[in-house]
């Protein structure tokens, strides 16, 4: 059975698809585009998917990640353009590898996220940053069903900084004419999680500040917190390496075994 | 000329709604034009929440058909929830269109389709967010021409005051004429402004614009005539009828949507129009004649609807989808078809009479053997020749024999109540059925925890069917009636426990009523319902029956009128009715008949196997009935599943 690991974005108007909605989308994808799906046993058989730590409804992404299982191989560059093409424009497959190596899920300690905060100035913004990092505890509350639960939302904290406008690769779906200021979050996956929304009721317990409309949130990136650098690593790396490493030996890839293992 | 989207301004209120992925649009399969390549401008509504809408059939057609035409753009718009209702008016966001977000004013024609009477108040609500007067007789050439179509659009005269124009009967040519006349109109230079575009349009005999129309009333509150203002607008307007349904194979990119919705499922028209002849059954009156589309054009839909849309179930809709001349070769050729693709079929509306075990055999083989749900409607053998639903009990215990025998387990069945000439006998007599049902069922199947569910709802008449003149069972007798049978069940010992019974209270019934048969005075109680707060009255959490009847008793007192007078009075053979001057092709004298058969409990049969029986539709509209067999099958599909080739590279293998 071969494993394809996909990354994909939920961008512009769709970022406001709930996980169920996109589940349901690429389930319907999958069908479209002929994908030889291996399913589950059982009475009503369903295709093997992982999906893993989804951002929450109403929030862009630029690197979500899912695992499927194939009953017969298929190229996976091949099958991200034919899934992409299957998905309505904003839900775009923008990255796919052959699982070589176990433990997707495990590669995913850590996200990097984009606040965009539009009617607010960029100084502002940054002086408020620079009391959340400076604190040693940050209070937030948030509603849950099980009632108002109060968490620290600073540990999980790594970084939190004002960056300037111009952020390669950060998506651009509103109109920039009025003061507008971007930060940029580098959060732990801890349990329980902390969110970007957090963060921002964070930002306006400790500094007062209090976006005019709500803040236009993006994950650009997620995977393995690399400490010395501050940042995450693309978690799909390794597949890749793996790859590079069969096709450079393609006598002993021949032969050997694909590594498989838990996703 | 461009209009700008307002999504910028409602992307800043989507934070705080319920599902807010129901109102961004980007659907699968939708279609965004540039306006200015376009002269003529569509915004089509489904006056009820996305969820419901967003299936409709209707509106997908109207969507894809106008879409395909150049020049010719079409948008949808639906009901949004008061959450977003109540943003939209703090901070002026007007209604829009989900696909490019355009404001509704901005558009030619604000198309609305009714199902139902009860999305009325929804209606006023759009007009409102989108700046629109909600009278027609406030409106200027800066507003759209708001039309009313679908089946409750056969009696317009309850909303004639908010809407401009109506159509009755199929939309698909009909739209297309319609923005025929409309595009020569502004390349004219929209000379005389609105009025004369609507005149152009009445004068076709195909579009009804009610103030082109005179309402005159008698002393005792019952209308005198219906008379048209000016010369060229014609008495009576006819509705429209596509015939070959095969020439018309939409929805061919059924809409697949992002948010959960009602149906989710890749939905074929089999056939169109009924003549099984229920008395009850606004449908199929209306619908006539029955017009089947082929078994190929059925099979090439169901193939490029699903390479289109993904679903994994196929629906086979139509008013008796198990009347189809060929439905069985239909239901063996797809489930062959899609065997190995876990692909589902449903039959939303089968007969009882039409139902075979051969039929469900296949409908079942590639998905789950949960439950079968036929209509016998009523529950005497009498009250059946009343609504000439002409099944008997033998045969329904013979069928769901066959059903208990071959592994199904659960049987529902649909009644109504409030039935003209009905007794408390009839009614009690459902029980009787239901515990004939389990009997057998524990009988053929050797097992005890088969199941049978009851489910009732009020009957409501309706316009252009021979109930039309019937008096409507107040709310107090129906909920009297139902408890009595609810009592009767679960007094039962032996097989109670057994038969689940489901039925809803008399009181929505009532102003379904009032709606569906009023005339031009109930405006006054929908507009004030609306403004008392009124909306999504088909959702029982929003439905006020207070409200309604509040509403009713102050806006109809100035007319001498009631709710009683419009719902539980019987009307006479003389009585000019709101309705007369739309032309359902239905001959008023034979429906009359009818009627009076209906009281005698006489039967008629069905003119597809034998003679007409002159209901007037066919030499009316110029139609004839269009049914099978065409003796054709269903060609197994060679190139399924050709999908990409393996990994080139090959070292993988």
């Amino acid at each position: 059975m071969q494993r394809i690991r996909l990354r994909y974005t939920k961008r512009g108007r769709l970022r406001f698809t709930s996980h169920r909605d996109f589940q349901r989308a690429f389930e319907r994808a999958l069908r479209r585009a002929e994908v030889p799906m291996a399913y589950s046993a059982g009475f009503t058989p369903h295709p093997k998917v992982s999906y893993a730590n989804a951002a929450p409804t109403g929030t862009g992404s630029e690197a979500e990640y899912l695992e499927i299982a194939l009953a017969a191989p298929r190229d996976p560059g091949s099958l991200r353009a034919l899934l992409d093409a299957s998905l309505p424009t904003g839900l775009d497959i923008v990255d796919a590898v052959e699982a070589r190596t176990s433990g997707l899920a495990d590669r995913l300690t850590a996200s990097v996220w984009e606040l965009r905060l539009d009617g607010v100035d960029p100084a502002d913004a940054r002086r408020a940053a620079e009391v959340f990092t400076a604190a040693d505890t940050v209070e937030v509350s948030r509603a849950t069903k099980n009632g108002v639960r109060v968490f620290d939302a600073r540990p999980a904290v790594v970084s939190l900084e004002a960056v300037s406008r111009e952020t390669p690769g950060s998506p651009a779906d509103r109109p920039s004419d009025r003061p507008c200021a971007i930060l940029r979050l580098v959060v732990r996956h801890v349990t329980p999680a902390v969110r970007p929304d957090d963060v921002l009721s964070g930002l306006r317990a400790v500094a007062d500040l209090a976006p005019p409309v709500p803040a236009a949130v993006t994950r650009l990136a997620q995977g393995l917190f690399d400490a010395e650098s501050g940042t995450v690593t693309d978690p799909l790396a390794p597949d890749r390496e793996a790859a590079e490493a069969l096709t450079a030996v393609p006598a002993a890839a021949a032969t050997a075994p694909t590594p498989e293992g838990p996703a | 000329m461009t209009v700008e989207s307002v999504f910028p301004q409602l992307e800043a209120l989507l934070p705080h709604v319920q599902k807010p992925i129901q109102y961004v649009g980007g659907e699968l399969n939708s279609t965004v034009k540039p306006w200015e390549d376009c002269d003529v401008h569509w915004a089509l509504m489904y006056p009820d929440a996305y969820e419901v809408g967003l299936p409709n059939q209707g509106v997908m057609i109207l969507y894809e058909v106008l879409n395909e035409q150049r020049g010719v753009l079409a948008e949808r718009t639906y009901s949004v929830w008061p959450d977003l209702e109540a943003l939209m008016r703090e901070h002026r966001v007007p209604q829009f269109t989900v696909d490019s977000h355009r404001p509704v004013k901005a558009f030619d024609v604000f198309g609305l389709s009714f199902s139902t009477e009860l999305g009325y108040t929804n209606m006023l609500t759009a007009l409102d967010l989108a700046g629109i007067p909600l009278e027609s007789k406030d409106r200027t050439d800066e507003d759209p021409i708001v039309l009313a179509g679908g089946h409750a659009a056969f009696n317009p005269e309850p909303i004639a005051d908010f809407i401009d124009a109506a159509i009755i009967g199929d939309g698909e040519q009909a739209v297309l004429d319609m923005t025929r006349i409309i595009r020569e109109w502004k390349a004219e230079g929209r000379p005389g402004g609105r009025e004369e575009v609507l005149f152009r349009l009445a004068r076709t005999g195909g579009v009804y614009v009610p103030a082109f129309y005179d309402v005159e009333y008698l002393a005792d509150g019952r209308i005198a005539r219906v008379v048209p203002k000016r010369s060229g607008v014609p008495w009576r307007v006819s509705k429209h009828t596509v015939m070959d349904l095969d020439e018309w194979p939409y929805p061919k990119q059924p809409l697949v949507p992002l948010a959960e919705t009602v149906h989710e499922r890749m939905s074929v028209e089999i056939f169109r129009g009924c003549t099984r002849g229920c008395r009850f059954c606004q449908a199929g009156m209306i619908t006539r004649p029955v017009r089947e589309r082929s078994i190929t054009g059925i099979g090439e839909m169901v193939e490029k609807g699903l390479k289109a849309t993904g679903f994994e179930e196929v629906g086979l809709l139509s008013l008796s989808s198990a009347d189809h001349s060929e439905i069985g070769e239909v239901a063996k050729g797809l489930a062959d078809r899609y065997e190995d693709d876990k692909i589902g079929l449903s039959l939303p509306s089968t007969r009882v009479d039409a139902f075979n075990v051969d039929l469900a055999n296949e409908l079942t083989r590639n998905g789950r053997r949960s439950g079968l749900t036929f209509a016998p409607e009523g529950g005497s053998e009498r009250m059946r020749k009343v609504i000439n639903k002409m099944v008997s009990e033998d045969d329904l215990i013979r069928t769901v024999a066959t059903a208990y025998g071959n592994g199904w387990r659960q049987v529902k069945l649909y009644f109504m109540c409030g039935l003209p000439t009905e007794t408390d006998e009839d009614v009690l007599q459902i029980a009787d059925m239901a515990t004939r049902v389990i009997q057998k069922g524990r009988e053929v199947s050797g097992a005890g925890d088969i199941r049978c569910t009851v489910s009732i709802g009020g009957f409501v008449p309706k316009p252009h069917t021979p109930f039309q003149w019937a008096p409507q069972l107040s709310a107090e007798e129906t909920d009297a009636r139902l408890e009595k049978l609810r009592d009767k069940i679960r007094g039962d010992k032996k097989y109670g426990r057994s038969i689940g019974f489901r039925y809803h209270d008399g009181k929505p019934g009532i102003v379904e009523g009032l709606l569906s048969r009023g005339d031009r005075r109930v405006g006054d109680v929908i507009r004030a319902v609306y403004e008392d707060g009124g909306r999504f009255d088909g959702w029982r959490e929003h439905f006020s029956y207070d409200r309604w009847t509040a509403c009713a008793d102050k806006a109809l007192a100035a007319h001498g009128v009631d709710v009683d007078w419009y719902t539980t009075r019987e009307r006479s053979y003389e009585e000019v009715l709101p309705w007369d001057h739309l032309d359902s092709g239905l001959d008023k004298d034979w429906l009359w008949e009818d009627w009076q058969d209906a009281l005698d409990e006489t039967e008629v049969d069905d003119c597809r196997w034998t003679p007409c029986f002159d209901c007037g539709v066919c030499p009316q509209m110029d139609t004839h009935i269009q049914i099978g067999p065409t003796g054709k099958k269903l060609l197994p599909l060679t190139v399924k599943n050709a999908g990409p080739a393996p990994a080139a590279s090959g070292h993988v293998h």
